[in-house]
Order: structure tokens, then sequence, then C-alpha cells
């Protein structure tokens, strides 16, 4: 089980309160997790990634571990506490704004 | 009794504004999305139930909503909008090509006969068709495909495509504005498109003849005469007889001609308002006079309407997509202002009352008359 913490709007947007608990297939990366997270929660596609290349918005950070991961493959392990469980992994939207 | 509802879209939410046909005790609901940039809303003119809004925000994107019951309810619907094929390249501000790349939906526009069918004009200029109620959204390519797309050029708020003109009379006509391409129309339902630019005339284009480039800003027409447009320019009040093959100006005594609302009485084809603005480099009203600008005449000779607006000290702006008329017998026309007032006036212009005055700034004002 993988715990992700969204940002607010998206928690809103999504209707989830808290975090949310995913079951992921295979190894916890950033793309499963993802995958998963979008799965469960459809309108938040093209939220967090590009719809059509994937990649990380520009205003989107992800967190896990005091680690900044937003530049890691999308396909490398995530921490082993994040995997299971112990720790979870934020999604962060980025100071900015007016 | 008749009912008004104003969708009115802010840089952080959406609020829907109620009344009756007196339109002097209001009902504010929102904001809706609040937090997030609501471009546009809009209802189906085939069900009054059924709304459209394009959500945005720098950290997630765009967002569609659909409302099924008048705005008390929203879900989250198609927000996917990809340009067929590869691209291309449009100008940059510098003349450079620069990747045709999506950003946000400035505008919606509900079918006039089928409540799942909207269109969506987009920043970087295209246009989007929804037939399953927004759930998915395909480009019409032959606008973006038309030759001169890679001379297009952005405006300062970016290029979009922020006007989209449907023909009551004939479901194949459209017309639609993009800044600072131009005007385009289309006789076969957007597989191709014509540039109806002549007789615009701007300064920063060196050739006068110039098909495209020039920014128009918003264009506005009344729907027992789809044939007679009248546009905002950058510069300049126009107006077109003939669909948009030719333009003329028509600002006569206006104080100053620049603006960006314009739109047309909802039983009085020749009436019409704008909102001067100073200058594009001052985006307020001139003397600090909020003043709504009546022709009675189809344009040449204006009437500033002042009753009821700040006659002094007002520095806001008025965009394009903020101006409406609703249908009652007294046609009641509405604007909002970048200062977060929404203004209504029951007599056609005559006075003026703020329905609201703190909003976030105000980005677009739709208006719908109800039984």
């Amino acid at each position: 089980m993988i715990r992700v913490i969204l940002p607010a709007h998206l928690r809103l947007l999504a209707k989830a309160a808290g975090e949310v608990e995913l079951e992921v297939e295979g190894p916890a990366t950033l793309r499963s997790v993802l995958d998963a997270l979008e799965a469960r929660y459809p309108m938040l596609r093209g939220t967090i990634r590009d719809h059509v290349t994937r990649e990380r918005r520009p205003f989107i950070r992800f967190f896990a571990c005091a680690e900044d991961l937003s530049h890691e493959s999308p396909d490398a392990l995530l921490p082993e506490a994040v995997a299971a469980g112990r720790e979870p992994l934020l999604l962060v939207g980025a100071i900015a704004g007016g | 009794m008749s009912q008004v509802r104003v969708l009115v879209g802010t840089r952080k939410g959406a609020f829907v504004l109620t009344s009756d046909g007196k339109r002097e005790r209001w009902e504010v609901s929102g904001p809706h999305f609040g937090g997030w940039e609501i471009y546009h809303l809009k209802g189906s003119p085939a069900d009054p139930n059924r709304l459209y809004a394009s959500q945005s925000t720098g950290w997630h994107g765009q967002l569609i909503q659909r409302s099924n019951d008048g705005g008390k309810t929203w879900e989250p619907v198609g927000n996917k909008f990809v340009y067929e094929g590869t691209p291309g390249t449009h100008q940059w501000y510098d003349g450079t090509p620069h990747p045709w790349e999506f950003k946000r939906v400035w505008h919606l526009e509900p079918s006039l006969t089928d409540p799942d069918t909207v269109y969506a004009g987009v920043e970087d200029a295209s246009l989007f068709r929804s037939t399953d109620g927004g759930q998915t959204w395909q480009e019409l390519p032959g606008l973006r495909g038309h030759g001169s797309g890679p001379q297009w050029q952005p405006g300062a708020g970016g290029m979009c495509l922020h006007t989209i003109l449907l023909d009551p009379g004939d479901p194949a006509r459209m017309f639609i504005a993009i800044s600072a391409a131009g005007a385009f129309r289309t006789t076969d339902g957007g597989e191709t498109w014509q540039p109806i630019n002549r007789g615009l005339r701007s300064e920063f284009i060196p050739d006068p003849t110039a098909e495209v480039g020039h920014c128009v800003h918003h264009i506005a027409m009344h729907p027992s005469r789809p044939n007679v447009l009248f546009m905002q320019k950058h510069w300049d009040v126009m107006r077109s007889d003939d669909s948009g093959g030719e333009w003329r100006e028509i600002s006569g005594n206006l104080p100053t001609d620049f603006g960006f609302a314009i739109d047309v009485h909802a039983h009085e084809p020749e009436t019409i308002y704008v909102v001067p603005i100073k200058s594009d480099l001052e985006h307020y009203p001139p003397e600090g006079k909020l003043r709504v600008y009546r022709s009675r005449t189809g344009g040449e000779e204006w009437e500033p309407l002042t009753r009821g607006l700040p006659q002094s000290d007002c520095y806001v702006n008025v965009l394009r997509d903020a101006m409406a008329v609703d249908s009652l017998d007294s046609c009641g026309v509405y604007f909002g202002t970048t200062g977060g007032q929404v203004y209504v006036s029951a007599d056609a212009g005559d006075s003026w009352a703020p329905i609201v005055r703190d909003l976030p700034a105000v980005v677009s004002v739709e208006v719908r008359t109800l039984p």
C-alpha cells in the first residue's frame, strides 16, 4: 500500500480527504504510483503529468523521505519506506502564483 | 416571472448571480472552483441546466467542468486538448518560429441546438469541438492549418482564440477571432476557413492589405442579422455588413477607440455597446470615469452612459468576454471589471447598479434569461 498526499486543489478535485492509499502492482515507482492514482481518480489526468508526454507539469514537485524526487527517472524505485507505506509520497505545488 | 442567471468567471473562481426579472435583488452563489482561474463559463441555449466552465491554473493546467443542474453541482469532464498531427510553428513575439503549445481554453461556445456539442477556443490559437458533452475534444484542424498559421503571432495576452459566433440561420457557418491573427469565417462547419480582415487597419502592420495579423479583441452579432458583425479591435471599433467581407470604422465620437468588450442590444440590432479604454499602455478608462458608450445607429454616433457608474478615480478594465445582454423585454446589459464589480443595467444602459463589488478580477460575464 502506497500513501500519497495530494496538493489541496487536487484533493478537492478528486473529492479525496486526507491521504490517498493506493495498491500498486509491481515495483513502486513514480510512474506506477501516478498510473494507479490516475486510474482511481481519472479527473486528475493531465493535472500532474502532461496528457501526451507524461512528463511532470512544471509547477509540480515530488517529495518523499525529505528528498526531492522530481528529477528522478519515472521508473526509478521509490524509497523503501514509501514502498512499504511507512512514509507518504508528497505531490507539491510550487510556491507561485498571485 | 422570468429570471436571469449571470455566470461570472474570475481569476479566482466562478460565481452564479440570479435575480427575478426586475434585476434589483440578487443572490450570489460561489466561489465555485475557488482559487482557480475561470476564463469562461456558458450555458447551452438548448438546455438551460447544462453549463460548461473552463477552469485552469498554472499548477494543474486545464480542466473543463460541466453542470447539469444550472450550476448547483459540477463534474469534471475531458481535459485532453491535443492538436491534430504535427502542430508546427507560429511566430513568437520577436518574429522567430515558436512551436504550437496548448495552454488553456479561453472561450466555450455551446451549440445552439445540441447540449452535448460545445466548441472551445484555445491558446495557442485553435478551435476544438466536443460532441459528447465535453468528455472528449477534437481539434478542427482546418483553422490552424490555414496557410497563414505560421505567420500568426500572439497578442500581449497570448495567442488566444477568444471569440466564437455561431450563425443561428446556418449551422455550417461560424466566425472566430484570434489575437493577434484576426477574424476568420467558415461556411462548411469548420473544415475550411477564410480570413475576414479586409478593411482593418493596424499601425503595427506595415502592409495595409495584410490578410492576417490584426489584433481583434472581440466580435458581436445580433442573432437576427448574422451578416452584420461589430468588432472591437485593439484600436478601432469596426462594422461589417457582409459577414466580414469588408470592414469599416464606426468609432465616430468615442473618446478613445481602444477597448475590449462589445455587444449588441437583444432587441435592437443597431444598438451596440462598448467600454472605451484609454490606451493599450493604460488599461483603464479615460479620466478615471467608467463609461459605457451606446450607439443606437449601428456606430459612428455614441452617447456615454454614466448613471450609477463611478465617474471619478476609477481605473479598472473591462475584458473582452466580460459583457453580455439578457433578452427580457427591457434589455438588461451586464459587464464585469478587473476590480471585481459586476454592473447591471435593467434599462438598456440608461442606469446602472453594481450586483457585486468585491469579486476577484472578472474575466467573463454571460447571462441567460430563464422562464
